[in-house]
């Protein structure tokens, strides 16, 4: 028998301590990451952390201040952007109002010097692939948002490119075709099988359509991971708080022995943790810290339904309920003035909590995160 | 009635422009037409005929200089353009800010000046005894002083120095409305600069293109100081010989058949200029 050695997928795109300052601050800060090939990689972070800088520099219109950035392993420092085997899809498309659909999308091949009749062949070729035959001789403006969206990709993807980056283009878009093309945008993805990065400020987007999500915060990368690792177990409490809604609780360690970790709030009430699923695990008693909860991991158990004792078990009022379809949440109010958000599920006796009813508030132990406040 | 109102408020705002074009444009054309359609058989004797106008083709001078002052408007329009488009697009999408703001000052300040004053700088620099001519023989480069005025490159320099304002500005404006990103999408496409500015920047720019070069075309063959001035008495241009039949030969006739000429042949060069680039006066005056 040979032994065959295991393919490893060769990284598409591989940054190395990437560093980029501005005349007064850091944009980007030491970024690492290299992303497999096929893969959707996201870049998630609020508006000003530095994703744009990052995506402009794996674009080529922006150089490092210093780091490496190599795409198929090659080097691409210094290489102007229209030598770059990377296409770009921009936040408002681009697309080239003086041209039709058709010379848009072969604007690339025109560029390479290929044959007209191929261009044309190529052109409607990639047009079908994105589901929009037949629109070459249209006008930028005939068309809907969504199509717009598609025929960007069509102009990236008929060069081919080793790599897609996409700048948040799904933000110009109403809401219910951004959902749209949320799922429209991995099934893309999955057809031409070429690796994408996409940024965004957007958590269900990153969530939806992404393979690994990169957390960015302040130029750094706080968190790489599947969107199931970050949703779940975020790594600071940068990712806990921007990823998904959370309950933010300020407590006080009191005690950290055994599988245990023992808070207090600032009301006085006690929390338990598990300490096995906190990634930090050196606690003092007398620390500060910050417990995140995730709303549908707080339980609602009605007033007069019978419930043996358990840990972090609060009684409450409905103090607002706030319904959103299948994502409502209730804001219950503890004897201490403390507020705690749940989610509130639109089926059984809960449908019908109104503002006022008693409820009490119950989660498990392992559900929770904390992380501990920096002093000062 | 408040649609009364408003469509006497209408009439009002209208009134201005509307005695304008009456009173200044056109009455004096349809008197300029009578009198370029009348011609003189005697003192005070006239009768209506296009004699004056034949008098123009027979007369070789005549649509020889009206030839020349074409060629060399079209000559000074598109050296306006060269040199003007790499300003506007320097202005326009290579600065950011106040330097930006500075910049497009800069160009607006000489036109502050009276255009004579401007032309008589001109003159200080080229003529015999000017800067240049000093400079040269001081550098080594000449041995006696060089006359450098009353020539066709200095009408050339003259008209290209008194227009180009009117190319940078529509320049500026079209190319500021082009969104940097369709520069960096064409980049990112693997578009060379020649490229990019090929078949993104200049079609972008056409409008302000077209309308530049409408009003400079205009202006150079209107002008009638920089020609003089710094060409001389053999200049030749239009507007001189048109000026030297009202003033001069005071033969009010002929000047205003050259008059209507000129504008003929303006109206002509517009049209084919507009046809050529494929665009319309409305669609060119809209969008600038």
């Amino acid at each position: 028998m040979t032994e065959t050695t295991p393919d490893l997928a060769p990284s598409d795109l591989e940054c190395r301590d990437l560093v980029k300052e501005f005349s007064e601050f850091r944009a980007v800060d030491g970024v690492s990451f290299d992303v497999p090939q096929g893969s959707f990689f996201s870049i998630l972070g609020p508006s000003g952390c530095g994703k744009t800088t990052l995506l402009r520099m794996i674009a080529g219109f922006q150089s490092p201040t210093s780091g490496d950035l190599l795409i198929k392993g090659r080097s691409m420092i210094g290489v102007p952007p229209n030598k770059r085997p990377v296409s770009m899809v921009f936040q408002h498309l681009a697309l080239f109002p003086t041209m039709n659909i058709g010379e848009n999308v072969g604007f690339g091949l025109r560029q390479r010097g290929v044959a007209r009749a191929e261009i044309k062949r190529r052109v409607g070729e990639v047009l079908e692939r994105v589901g929009l035959p037949g629109v070459s001789e249209r006008r930028v403006d005939q068309l809907s948002g969504g199509q717009k969206q598609r025929v960007a990709i069509a102009r990236c993807m008929v060069l081919e490119p080793d790599v897609l980056l996409l700048d948040e283009p799904l933000g110009a878009l109403d809401l219910k075709l951004r959902e749209h093309m949320k799922v429209e945008l991995k099934a893309l993805q999955a057809a031409f099988n070429t690796t994408f990065v996409y940024i965004t400020h957007d958590q269900s987007e990153a969530l939806v359509m992404s393979d690994n999500i990169a957390v960015m915060n302040k130029g750094r990368f706080e968190q790489i991971g599947t969107p199931q690792e970050v949703y779940h177990a975020p790594r600071t409490a940068f990712v806990a708080g921007f990823v998904g809604d959370a309950n933010r609780i300020p407590v006080q360690v009191v005690d950290a022995t055994g599988g245990t970790l023992t808070l207090k709030t600032g009301g006085g009430a006690p929390l338990k943790l598990d300490a096995a699923a906190q990634g930090s695990a050196d606690w003092r008693p007398g620390q500060r810290a910050e417990v995140f909860l995730r709303p549908e991991a707080v339980d609602l158990l009605p007033a007069g339904s019978e419930q043996a004792e358990a840990a972090n078990m609060v009684p409450g009022v409905v103090d607002a309920v706030l319904f959103n379809g299948a994502n409502s949440t209730v804001t219950v109010r503890a004897s201490d003035g403390s507020l705690m958000t749940a989610a509130l599920p639109q089926t059984g006796v809960l449908a019908a909590l109104r503002k006022g009813d008693a409820v009490t508030t119950r989660w498990h132990p392992s559900q929770a995160r904390c992380y501990p406040v920096a002093e000062g | 009635m408040a649609s009364d109102t408003s469509k006497l408020g209408f009439y009002l705002l209208l009134a201005p422009i509307l005695l304008w074009l009456a009173l200044l444009i056109l009455l004096p054309h349809v008197g300029l037409f009578l009198v370029s359609i009348s011609e003189k058989i005697g003192p005070r004797e006239y009768e209506t005929g296009f004699g004056n106008y034949s008098a123009f083709f027979t007369e070789p001078l005549y649509w020889r200089t009206f030839a020349r002052t074409a060629i060399m408007s079209i000559l000074a329009t598109a050296l306006t353009l060269l040199l003007g488009f790499p300003i506007a697009y320097y202005i326009a999408k290579i600065t950011r800010g106040r330097t930006k703001t500075t910049l497009f000052l800069m160009c607006m300040i000489p036109f502050w000046v009276s255009e004579l004053v401007r032309t008589f700088g001109w003159m200080i620099l080229l003529r015999e005894t000017g800067v240049f001519s000093q400079f040269l023989q001081w550098a080594g480069l000449v041995s006696g002083p060089v006359e450098m005025l009353y020539n066709d490159a200095a009408i050339m320099v003259g008209l290209v120095y008194t227009s180009i304002l009117f190319m940078v500005v529509p320049l500026v404006t079209t190319l500021d409305s082009l969104d940097d990103s369709l520069i960096e999408a064409g980049y990112d496409l693997g578009g060379t600069t020649t490229a990019v500015m090929r078949e993104i920047v200049i079609p972008h720019a056409m409008p302000g293109i077209v309308s530049g070069c409408i009003v400079v075309f205009m202006l150079s063959l209107g002008n009638y100081l920089t020609p003089i001035l710094l060409g001389g008495k053999d200049s030749l241009w239009f507007t001189g010989m048109i000026y030297t039949q009202f003033i001069t030969r005071f033969n009010w006739e002929l000047g205003s058949a050259f008059g209507f000429l000129l504008l003929a042949l303006s109206s002509l060069v517009v049209f084919l200029g507009l046809k050529l680039s494929g665009r319309s006066l409305s669609e060119t005056m809209g969008r600038s």
